[in-house]
């Protein structure tokens, strides 16, 4: 379970930050998604993995030893929430940026490339 | 303590949240209403700030208290502590807010849709994260004020400001995943997200978790250090700082201060003098790459063409000195160095207004056509919009002489020059730096030496690129006079008004930073108070164990 738990953080943290390093704004935001998600099995793989459940059975203290820590799972939601929030953010941007430059390089323009005179036609915003 | 809580320590967060959403209520064509709501709001938390810095100041140990959220018992309850520092940086912010939004008032507000709004949530976000004692909490409001500093620096739109956000964007998310990385690393081995009970529990971590505990602090730390700016984690500062509309960057201005503030507080709670193995974990490392920011922004400032890029140089120059003075983790040069931030904050502040006012009107070359952009949207629009190269208010008779004036002032405040408050910053700062407390005091220590040179050669790069900057945008070339608004006026010359007072009760203030530093350095007494109640039940039943 741990050694699965690792390669796939492993796996999704090398193929974001590849994407994250491309030129294409689109291979940008993938690519901060996957970061996304790895870290937040990295959030939930530092609780501790196992088969117990987050939450105490009954009223009465139960022991501890044999539950999951909720909190990373609580720290997890929360980070779940904030990343979506901030891609969706991002994407806005990003459609802004194609907009105004006409080109989905990072830089706003193509290498090489001379600048843009006028920004091509289409949505402004 | 009393068993009342201060409720006035969550006001700096609850006034701008209910500000600010009251406005997304409001019609965007109704801006007498908004503009009031936003003044008033940030009056009241100037107000109850400047309150808090004297509450804090009076208070045993310079611990104003701990507000725990929902009133859950200590360790578990989300707590907001209020000491020196933090109530420092929030008299600092709201001060400089208040300058910052009344200058937008003056037409930069109408650039774009919920500038108000967006204004009200920075200064939520920035509250909240000077506030906050528990390292998650921190996290969620670094994204908050984040959130919104990515609608300031996109407000007014245009290429340069879409393309700059759009890295500026991109560099802070992925900065966020190291915070996060950081954060759990922490809490897997402490169990602990209140700052002051990982700082309880770090000095009794196992040999193996404590490398766990220092490689997610350093991950945490570089997650700070891309927002304060650090070398080479800096290069998407100056382009967005640059393209950002003058008031929005000047209230940047203290964003970079927020990285160093969560690097001071955390450094000096869990590396400090009694953090037992890991006592000055990290700190040559904050040192030179401190260092290394002050020389890169140095040849920045001399490299820059406009005075708001030269501006987003000097924001990273005192970063950089801010950040290489953190990581001597010595008390006296921490005292001068927060008295070095509040000034070299409202200097920076006060210069990104500057060229607010003087950038208008002139075509700057990182920006070849801004206003075909705008043109065709905005004939349509009823509700025509403010547009930058539009010449505001009427001439100001004396406004060249009271503008160059300004300058001069941000002038010695940047580069640190006297007579102003900066200079007394770093000559405490340095004095410390040289003259180490201590037995051996004849022996300065190269990490002094490195200090001073960098210090005296970015200080003279400074004053070098200001002056030819100044003389670029006030003698040569024919135009007329900038015209600038009183509104634009009166919070340039209340920044500097401020820096001014600052340098007259310099004594004070270094006393008062002083405290701060000793405190921050002997934070026995700030985990102590933090964690009061579940600590006196440890100390119980460890005695109860023990007889």
């Amino acid at each position: 379970m741990e050694l699965v738990l690792a390669l796939a953080i492993g796996a999704l943290v090398a193929s974001g930050v590849w994407l994250l390093l491309r030129p294409r704004s689109f291979q940008v935001i993938v690519g901060l998604a996957l970061l996304g998600y790895a870290v937040n099995l990295f959030i939930v793989a530092m609780g501790r993995v196992g088969p117990a459940p987050p939450v105490l059975p009954g009223p009465g203290v139960g022991d501890p030893a044999a539950h999951a820590d909720p909190t990373t799972q609580a720290l997890v939601l929360t980070a779940i929430v904030i990343g979506f929030a901030t891609t969706a953010l991002f994407l806005v941007v990003l459609l802004a940026a194609r907009g105004v430059s006409g080109t989905d390089h990072v830089d706003g323009e193509e290498p090489g490339a001379t600048p843009p005179a006028a920004p091509a036609e289409g949505e402004r915003r | 303590m009393s068993d009342a809580p201060n409720h006035l320590i969550v006001a700096p967060i609850l006034t701008p949240l209910f500000a600010g959403a009251a406005m997304l209520l409001i019609d965007e064509k109704r801006r007498a209403a908004k503009a009031t709501l936003g003044v008033v709001s940030i009056l009241v938390q100037l107000a109850v700030a400047t309150a808090l810095l004297f509450a804090a100041d009076a208070a045993t140990g310079g611990f104003g208290g701990v507000y725990r959220l929902g009133d859950w018992p200590a360790p578990f309850a989300i707590p907001l502590v209020l000491d020196r520092l933090s109530a420092l940086m929030l008299a600092l912010t709201a001060a400089l807010a208040l300058a910052c939004y009344v200058y937008a008032l003056a037409g930069a507000s109408r650039a774009g849709a919920y500038f108000h709004s967006l204004f009200q949530f920075l200064l939520m976000g920035l509250n909240g994260a000077f506030l906050t004692g528990d390292l998650f909490n921190l996290f969620v409001f670094f994204e908050l004020l984040l959130a919104a500093s990515y609608g300031l620096a996109l407000h007014g739109s245009g290429p340069a400001r879409v393309k700059a956000s759009l890295h500026y964007i991109a560099v802070n998310l992925a900065a966020s995943l190291l915070f996060l990385i950081g954060v759990a690393l922490i809490y897997s081995v402490t169990g602990a997200l209140n700052m002051a009970e990982i700082a309880f529990r770090a000095p009794s971590l196992s040999a193996a978790d404590r490398a766990l505990f220092e490689a997610g602090a350093g991950v945490l730390a570089l997650a700070f250090l891309t927002k304060a700016g650090m070398w080479p984690l800096s290069f998407w500062l100056a382009p967005t700082y640059g393209a950002a509309v003058a008031p929005a960057a000047a209230m940047f201005a203290i964003m970079t201060k927020v990285g160093v503030y969560a690097v001071l507080r955390l450094s000096t709670l869990l590396f400090g003098a009694g953090a037992g193995a890991s006592s000055g974990y990290g700190m040559e490392a904050i040192f030179l790459g401190g260092v290394a920011t002050m020389l890169f922004a140095g040849f920045a400032a001399l490299n820059a063409a406009n005075l708001a890029r030269l501006a987003g140089a000097c924001v990273l120059l005192s970063a950089g000195a801010l950040i290489a003075a953190v990581g001597f983790g010595r008390v006296g040069v921490t005292s001068g160095a927060l008295f070095y931030l509040v000034g070299s904050t409202l200097g920076a502040a006060a210069l990104f207004l500057l060229a607010g006012v003087l950038g208008r009107g002139e075509a700057s070359p990182d920006d070849p056509a801004p206003a075909p952009v705008a043109d065709g949207d905005e004939d349509e629009d009823e509700d025509a919009g403010f547009r930058e190269d539009e010449q505001v208010g009427r001439v100001f008779p004396a406004s060249m002489g009271l503008l160059g004036f300004a300058f001069l002032a941000c002038v010695t405040l940047l580069a640190g020059l006297p007579p102003l408050s900066t200079f007394f910053a770093k000559i405490a700062m340095l004095k410390a730096a040289l003259a180490p407390a201590g037995a051996a005091a004849t022996d300065v220590g190269v990490e002094g030496w490195i200090y001073l040179a960098a210090t005296l050669a970015t200080g003279l790069f400074a004053l070098i690129a200001l002056t030819r900057v100044g003389m670029r945008a006030f003698w040569i070339g024919e135009r007329a006079s900038p015209m600038a608004s009183p509104l634009e006026l009166a919070p340039l010359m209340a920044l500097l008004g401020l820096a001014a007072a600052l340098t007259i009760w310099a004594g004070p203030a270094l006393r008062y930073t002083g405290d701060a530093a000793l405190a921050l350095h002997a934070p026995r007494h700030y985990i102590e108070r933090s964690l009061e109640p579940a600590l006196d039940r440890v100390r119980r039943a460890e005695q109860g164990g023990g007889s």
